[in-house]
């Protein structure tokens, strides 16, 4: 069965060529079944081999395909690896993507781009996947590249919206500064290690270089470089905001599950470049913990209900990079787990809210929606209490608090880092509970338009319940010590650091859980028990004026529009003219005015030009005779 | 032995001659007379030779005229054709009439 693994991501390739070739010539039923059909196929393959993946005690199995480029001393091969870590990717980029697209099929039923939705969504997938599958970095770019193209075509999909352009636009150009830095990072890596295959590399890597030696150093922080850019993490964050232009379901899949949390792969991939930069480890950590809590602020202020979604999940992939930044790998890839399941459930529940409001994002002007979308409601709430990591029964629980542990016991990590994952653990409740009072409860402000079919509610019902037993895979040692993920993961990451007093742990769960949920209970005194309060609170000077800056994302946009757009505009307008043209421009100009003088003498008359020759003939006569 | 003409005075003749023939190519306008004065020019230009060559004993002044008659001759034949075309294309003499060749 193993021989089968290309066709993971072959098969959502093919269902891209089919809908891009002949998608305007099929019938919509035909296109949803090739669209989702080939994700539902690649996600039952996964689920094979996974299977057989445990069966044969989690042994790394290579395909190599063809040998992609030989050139000198370079090859690069087409070739897929499945491990313990691509498996866990490949899980829930199949699985979690086949429900999204069962979802499309009815989301964008009305839709006249239909089957170009679908052809995007498919080579989505397909460059998904064969990022997380391939064996070398070059085969990894390729799909890093792929996904953004994707990106950039899907948020831009509404495209006859100018506005929608520029966010595609602006998506596409900010991640693209993290790539040339990943592409940097490759060449630099090549040049020194000579060669991109990734095993091969990490094994070169810790035998040729010593911990904290310069090239290990800018290795690593070019590659975290791109990472940043691709997961939207402080400073390259800008794009994820305004990256919900694009259909919901593009929000749901790229936008929160998939695509953003590739930068936390990439760090996990090349893991061993990491603890060999302590430096740059660190600096992942700081990243991500400033992101978390720079991001949660945001999303406390944010009216749009995608917006709010957009800045929580910068928020939680700021949690990922917080866990890799303290070494803790296996955490950081089960909360990419755990998030996806409930991240994407909240972006196609907010999808159904927003189409049954009649397109209104703004979560103000909606309200009483608990009584008509009773089942939207219940999902949603599923998914916002493991997004609050409601304490025991949520996925996200158990997640968010093996990244605070290990945060707190790690070696590389300490009360600092440890106290900013708590107070956004609190922001975090904060603001995804303000999202859920103010949208489903309260009174009733605008009529339904519609109400969701089958084909929404399932994949909502589904990712649900994921969200609740997702994290009853690793259960910490003070409740169960069931650490099935992290025994999972242990073939392709070190042990991570060892369990120290049990007391301790149970000490910081109680307080991390204490703190989710008084984030819940404040939520629901300052939006239920007393609005009022909280509007007067809200207009008052000096907090009316924070809530501006958080709610243009701490001024990061107007920052780089006064620090690069305007300069490189004006810049532009300048070289509009190629200034250093104008020095050839002024040769040129002055051999007109010598030839225009110079015209005048032809006068036509033939006794001037006599005249004209006996002068000439006086003068260089004149001349001989002086010089002689 | 004969008492001879010094060279300055063939000289100065031919330099005057040569400048009353270009003062007519300068100041005549019918064409017919810028002709005729090219001819005193060249007439004098062969005095200068022919001067030149008996100060020196050398025949090769007055073969040199004999060359610049012959080149007359010629073209004058050849500025005559001219003059007509002229005459029968602008129906005057006047030189400065045909200008229309300028800048």
């Amino acid at each position: 069965m193993h021989n089968y693994l290309f066709l993971i991501p072959a098969l959502p390739f093919a269902g891209f060529l089919i809908l891009a070739l002949a998608g305007r010539r099929l019938s919509k039923t035909t296109v949803a079944l090739v669209g989702a059909g080939s994700v539902g196929l690649s996600a039952l393959l996964t689920m094979i081999m996974a299977i057989e993946f445990i069966g044969s005690q989690g042994e790394t199995f290579t395909q190599t395909l063809w040998t992609w480029m030989k050139v000198g001393g370079f090859s690069a091969s087409i070739s897929f690896t499945l491990d313990a870590l691509s498996l866990v990717m490949l899980f829930v980029i199949t699985f979690v993507g086949f429900l999204i697209h069962i979802y499309s099929t009815e989301f964008m039923q009305n839709d006249e781009g239909y089957s170009r939705f679908f052809a995007y969504m498919n080579l989505f997938v397909g460059s998904m996947l064969t990022l997380v599958l391939a064996d070398n970095l070059l085969l990894l770019y390729l799909g890093w590249e792929g996904v953004g193209l994707c990106s950039y075509l899907l948020i831009g999909f509404w495209y006859k919206d100018p506005a929608n352009g520029a966010a595609a636009r602006k998506a596409f150009i900010v991640t693209r500064i993290g790539d040339t830095s990943m592409a940097i990072g490759l060449f630099l890596l090549y040049a020194n290690l000579g060669t991109l295959h990734i095993q091969e590399l990490m094994h070169r890597a810790s035998a040729e270089w010593q911990i904290g030696s310069p090239l290990a150093l800018a290795a690593a922080a070019l590659l975290l470089g791109g990472a940043v850019g691709k997961s939207a993490q402080l400073p390259l964050q800008t794009w994820l905001p305004d990256a919900m232009a694009g259909p919901t379901p593009v929000s749901a899949l790229i936008h929160a599950a998939t695509m953003v949390t590739a930068g936390v792969y990439l760090i996990a991939r090349t893991h061993v470049l990491f603890t060999l930069a302590p430096i740059v480890q660190t600096a992942v950590a700081v990243i991500g913990a400033a992101t978390l809590l720079l991001a949660g602020f945001s999303a406390l202020t944010q009216k749009d209900i995608k917006r709010v979604l957009a800045y929580s999940t910068i928020s939680q992939i700021g949690y990922m990079f917080l866990a890799l930044g303290v070494g803790a790998w296996s955490a950081a890839m089960f909360h990419f787990m755990t998030h996806a399941f409930f991240k994407a459930l909240l972006f196609l529940g907010a999808g159904v809210v927003i189409l049954a409001q009649h397109e209104e994002h703004d979560m103000f002007k909606m309200g009483g929606l608990r009584k008509r979308l009773p089942i939207v409601f219940w999902t949603f709430l599923l998914g916002s209490a493991s997004l609050s990591a409601l304490p025991l029964v949520t996925a996200g629980f158990y997640s968010k608090d093996l990244i605070l542990w290990q945060a707190w016991s790690s070696p590389t990590g300490g009360l600092w880092l440890w106290l900013a994952g708590l107070l956004g653990a609190f922001i975090t409740s904060l603001y995804t509970f303000r999202m859920v009072f103010v949208t489903f409860f309260g009174k009733e402000k605008i009529a339904l338009s519609m109400k969701p079919g089958r084909r929404m509610v399932l994949p909502l019902i589904v990712l649900a319940l994921l969200s609740i037993v997702g994290g009853f895979v690793e259960l910490p040692e003070t409740l169960g010590n069931l650490p099935l993920f992290s025994s999972f993961m242990s073939g392709v990451f070190p042990a991570s650091s060892e369990h120290a007093a049990g007391t301790m742990e149970q000490l910081l769960q109680i307080v991390a859980s204490l703190v989710a949920v008084s984030g819940i209970g404040f939520a629901y005194i300052l939006y239920i028990r007393k609005p009022a309060f909280t509007e007067k609170f809200a207009a008052a000077r000096p907090v009316e004026a924070l809530r501006r800056f958080w709610l243009s994302g701490w001024g990061f946009d107007s920052l780089y529009d006064a620090l690069f757009v305007k300069p490189f505009i004006s810049i532009a307008r300048i070289i509009k003219h190629d200034p250093i043209d104008s020095g050839y421009d002024g040769i040129v100009t002055m051999n007109t005015a010598l030839h225009r003088v110079l015209s005048k003498t032809q006068t036509g008359s033939i006794r001037w030009y006599a005249a004209g020759i006996a002068i000439g003939v006086v003068v260089f006569l004149g001349i001989v005779i002086i010089l002689s | 032995m004969m008492a001879t003409v010094p060279m300055e005075h063939g000289l100065i003749l031919a330099a005057l001659i040569f400048a009353l023939g270009f003062v007519g190519v300068l100041v005549r306008r019918n064409i017919v007379f810028m002709l005729m004065s090219i001819e005193i020019m060249l007439n004098a230009v062969g005095i200068a030779f022919v001067v030149a060559g008996a100060r020196w004993g050398q025949p090769d002044g007055q073969i040199m005229f004999i060359f610049i008659l012959t080149m007359a001759a010629a073209e004058v034949s050849v500025g005559l054709a001219l003059v007509i075309q002229l005459y029968h294309n602008l129906k005057t003499l006047d030189a400065d009439a045909a200008n229309s060749m300028k800048g």
